[in-house]
């Protein structure tokens, strides 16, 4: 073995990075939650609101609204007019954007510590008055079909994610594209988002995340004054939807043009508010952390197979979600060929624990993460608002002895517990080969290859 | 998976260097005896270190007809060196719960280590290791030259990698930024391992190496542990390279049929380099016209107001030599004519009348008062210093950038308008479903 692993995880270097005592915590009386952590490595601030609200609130024939939601709250106020709000942040030198997710809907600005006020009225007031004018509206729906183009329907890969989302789920909404089924974004009204703006973007729904260079007690002050008088709304319907337990493995096919194949995996399994969830991290870590982990070294490097073999589980998830294990294929290799290579891996892990020093390494490489993310004040700020949204912000600090506590066996456990034939939705991208003679007028090729 | 309003393309123009309030961050320069140049910032606030090596070894130094020999050597350092195998080399990074990654870009090469403090000198053992004595042995070469052909297979399906690589190819030729960084399914399989050696025996030099290291751990300590590691790195000066002069090339649009439902846009010309005094007046102009977000023209005319696209951006790419200015947009293919008929109006309308007031007080605001956004975090700070040394900007750039572009003038952004934008120069390129786009006019020039 190789000499530098001698005196690895000494010392925990995470120890000193709990969030508890760092992040204060208020309430103001209409019910708007406020995380604030100060942090003065550098004169900037990231300002965050999070609203509950995110695809599992959605309903058939109505998916994308807390998406199309997202583009609306850029369209202004009585007192701002459209797309200024972006336009303020930057000229005050900072960067904002948005994203929806499953469970949340997150806007952010991130400026120099001195004017972070700005971003605060600005999102107090677009919280209370936003407008809703069809003018505005109508193009702003024709841009998020274009992204939906753009981002899934141009892509074989995404469709393919797309189809196993929609198969492995038949109760909730996590089996809906975030963005939505382009029927239901052509179909959307101006009435539609109105609705849902009143229902969820109220303050006893929301979230406000600070973290940077400011002093608390008076951002605390500011923010009440500006976010105060907003009135609470009636709390939002509770997402009812329970995914049932799985009774055979389901299998879908996507066919359209593409290079090559792909494969993905995918295994319910639950998330932090089941004690099973640190061992499936590990398992993460075994099977897909880094080119040392199992998929890589045994698909990528040993048998050369697949150009990538990788994984992925969400452990914040509001619901049970899925773990993912998906691959694609080196050319002349076979779908078929790549999904037998990873279910033996599945196979290995069930019927024997992995040994001691991998499950170390997976757990290093987990503890590392954590620590090179507070490098950035807009990943520690994003990560209290997963935790709270997903159940508590404090349970960031669980994390890290709950992976420090898993065993091997408790590795191959859940492997053998979850990543079951009768759990799997399996998925598969069956290329068509492209259409003979489409190629027009290309440019000339330098060294007579083709593109 | 998560899905963002996004800002379209930022822009590219300048290397993301803004400047204001914070000012540069406290470094040391030095130099070791072998001739690196090391560059240390003491950042005490996360318990770990970056440390980042620059070598101006890029693709734009592949030879002829071995396009990608320059991205291959970058990416086999980590596959193996004369003490260790690949698999010991992941194998030790990933126990360290550490990175280290090379790679290489059209100007330079970096090989990047991110370790905990506590792992530091475990860390630094790695990288020299894998900077000075790779083994570049042939069963590895083998496994990459596959993973490579893959990749370029893959990116057949990502309609924005097809247009900029025919863009590129276009409008560079045969000179050295007209081939991908990673080479072509033509050129790849010929490169051999002795192809391989020679570039890193002729490029990988220290004497036109820099190192720059970020984090918990005091200079003298970090200073005196890359000596050590590193004293060993021999070798003459580094090879010279001067960039070709540019040959003339073809604006006939460039147009590839494909099962999409978007039409996928460039639409730009050559650009240029990094040391063009009018850099930053450009910078300014830019901006405006597209890379300034919801703040610019092509973003309010084509997105905001016409709800043609998601994203839409202008940008100057950058180099040692000159680079390329593009317009890149993604619209259904229905629209690519319009799409294409407004992006023309904004270029021209740029370079006819002068920039508003506000446009010009609106941009000088956001370029010089984001600097501190981009030295927060010392991921940022270790790119920054690398990137302003390595092309040369003054190791006082951040309180010089500020300066230079408030300097810019109305006048300035039009003179450097017509200068640089060149209607009559514009090179189309369009990857989408051909039978559903009617190009007739928007392909020509006006």
């Amino acid at each position: 073995m190789v000499a530098v692993v001698a005196g690895a995880l000494v010392a925990s270097p995470a120890a000193a990075l709990t969030y508890a005592g760092r992040v204060r915590e208020q309430v103001l009386p209409n019910g708007l939650k406020l995380l604030l952590l100060e942090e003065h490595k550098a004169p900037v601030a990231v300002f965050q609101v999070w609203y509950r609200v995110g695809l599992r609130n959605e309903t058939l024939g109505r998916t994308g609204l807390s998406h199309l939601l997202e583009h609306m709250m850029f369209k202004g106020t009585e007192k701002v007019g459209p797309e200024e709000y972006s336009k303020i942040i930057q000229r005050n030198g900072g960067n904002t954007n948005a994203f929806t997710t499953q469970d949340y809907t997150t806007y952010f600005a991130t400026m120099a510590s001195d004017r972070i006020g700005v971003v605060n009225e600005l999102e107090a007031d677009r919280m209370a008055h936003l407008q809703f004018q069809e003018d505005l509206f109508a193009p702003e729906r024709q841009v998020v079909m274009e992204e939906r183009r753009l981002r899934t329907d141009d892509s074989p890969v995404a469709a393919l994610f797309e189809a196993i989302s929609a198969a492995a789920y038949t109760a909730h909404p996590y089996g809906w594209p975030v963005i939505g089924w382009m029927e239901d974004i052509r179909q959307s009204r101006l009435a539609d988002l109105k609705e849902y703006f009143q229902q969820y973007y109220t303050p006893n729904n929301a979230v406000v995340i600070v973290a940077g260079d400011f002093d608390t007690a008076q951002l605390a002050a500011a923010i009440e004054k500006a976010f105060g008088a907003i009135a609470a709304g009636s709390p939002p319907p509770p997402v009812r939807a329970v995914e049932p337990p799985q009774q055979g493995e389901r299998r879908v096919t996507v066919r359209r043009e593409a290079q090559l194949p792909f494969v993905g995996l995918a295994y319910h399994v639950p998330n932090l508010h089941q004690p099973d969830a640190a061992a499936i991290e590990v398992l993460a870590g075994v099977l897909a952390g880094g080119k040392s982990a199992r998929l890589y070294r045994e698909l990528v490097y040993r048998r050369r197979l697949a150009r990538e073999a990788n994984g992925s589980y969400e452990y914040t998830s509001k619901d049970p979600g899925t773990f993912t294990l998906y691959a694609q294929p080196l050319p002349g290799k076979t779908p078929a060929e790549l999904e037998r290579a990873l279910l033996a891996e599945i196979k290995k892990l069930q019927s024997k624990p992995p040994s001691e020093r991998e499950v170390e390494k997976a757990k290093n490489g987990i503890e590392a993460g954590f620590v090179f993310a507070q490098d950035s004040l807009f990943y520690q700020a994003l990560l209290l608002g997963q935790y709270e949204i997903a159940g508590d912000w404090r349970l960031i600090d669980q994390y890290l002895p709950r992976v420090r506590a898993v065993s091997a066996e408790d590795v191959r456990r859940v492997a053998a517990t979850y990543l079951i034939a009768d759990n799997l939705t399996a998925g598969v991208l069956d290329p068509l080969p492209p259409q003979p003679g489409k190629r027009m007028a290309p440019a000339p090729a330098p060294h007579g290859m083709v593109h | 998976m998560r899905w963002t309003m996004g800002l379209g393309l930022v822009a590219l123009l300048g290397l993301g260097i803004g400047a204001a309030r914070a000012g540069t961050p406290a470094a040391t320069y030095s130099t070791l005896g072998n001739g690196v140049t090391l560059i240390v910032s003491e950042q005490r606030s996360v318990p770990a270190v970056m440390v980042q090596v620059t070598l101006d070894a890029g693709a734009r130094r592949d030879p002829a007809g071995k396009e990608g020999v320059a991205h291959l050597a970058a990416e086999l350092l980590t596959e193996g060196t004369a003490r260790r195998s690949a698999s010991e080399i992941s194998d030790a990074i990933d126990f360290l719960g550490a990175s280290l990654e090379s790679a290489a870009d059209a100007d330079m090469v970096t090989v990047s280590l991110a370790v905990l403090r506590k792992d530091l000198d475990a860390g630094l053992d790695l990288l020299a290791d894998v900077l000075l004595h790779p083994a570049f042995a042939e069963a590895e070469l083998t496994r990459r030259r596959e993973a490579v052909l893959a990749g370029i297979r893959a990116q057949e399906d990502q309609p924005g990698a097809v247009a900029g690589k025919a863009f590129q190819r276009a409008l560079f030729g045969s000179e050295p930024y007209g081939h991908p960084d990673e080479g072509t399914l033509h050129s790849v399989p010929k490169i051999t391992r002795a192809d391989v050696v020679a570039f890193y025996r002729r490029h990988y030099r220290p004497r036109q190496a820099l190192v720059t290291a970020v984090g918990d751990v005091a200079t003298a300590e970090i200073q005196a542990k890359l000596e050590a590691v590193l004293g060993s790195w021999d070798g003459g000066p580094a090879a010279a390279f001067d960039y070709p002069a540019p040959q003339p090339v073809a604006t006939s649009p460039v147009l590839i049929d494909k099962p999409l439902t978007q039409a996928n846009i460039i639409l730009g010309h050559r650009g240029v380099a990094r040391d063009n005094p009018d850099y930053y007046a450009l910078t300014v102009m830019n901006y405006i016209l597209g890379g300034g977000g919801f703040s610019s023209r092509l973003l309010d005319n084509i997105r905001t107001r016409s709800g043609l696209a998601y994203s839409v951006g202008s940008m100057f790419s950058v180099n040692k030599a000159a680079g390329s200015f593009q317009v890149v947009m993604q619209t259904k293919n229905a629209s690519a004519h319009d799409a294409i008929a407004r992006a023309r109006e904004e270029i021209d309308r740029i370079r006819r009348e002068p920039v508003t007031d506000d446009e010009i007080t609106e941009a000088k605001l956001y370029l010089t008062g984001s600097f501190p956004l981009r030295l927060d975090s010392n991921r940022k700070i270790t790119g920054f210093l690398s990137q302003v040394e390595f092309y040369g900007l003054g190791r006082d750039y951040a309180e010089t950038y500020p300066q230079r572009i408030n300097a810019v003038t109305k006048e300035e952004v039009l003179r450097v308008a017509q200068l640089y934008l060149k209607p009559e120069q514009l090179l189309l390129v369009v990857v989408g479903n051909l039978s559903e786009i009617s190009l007739s006019s928007a392909a020509q020039a006006p």
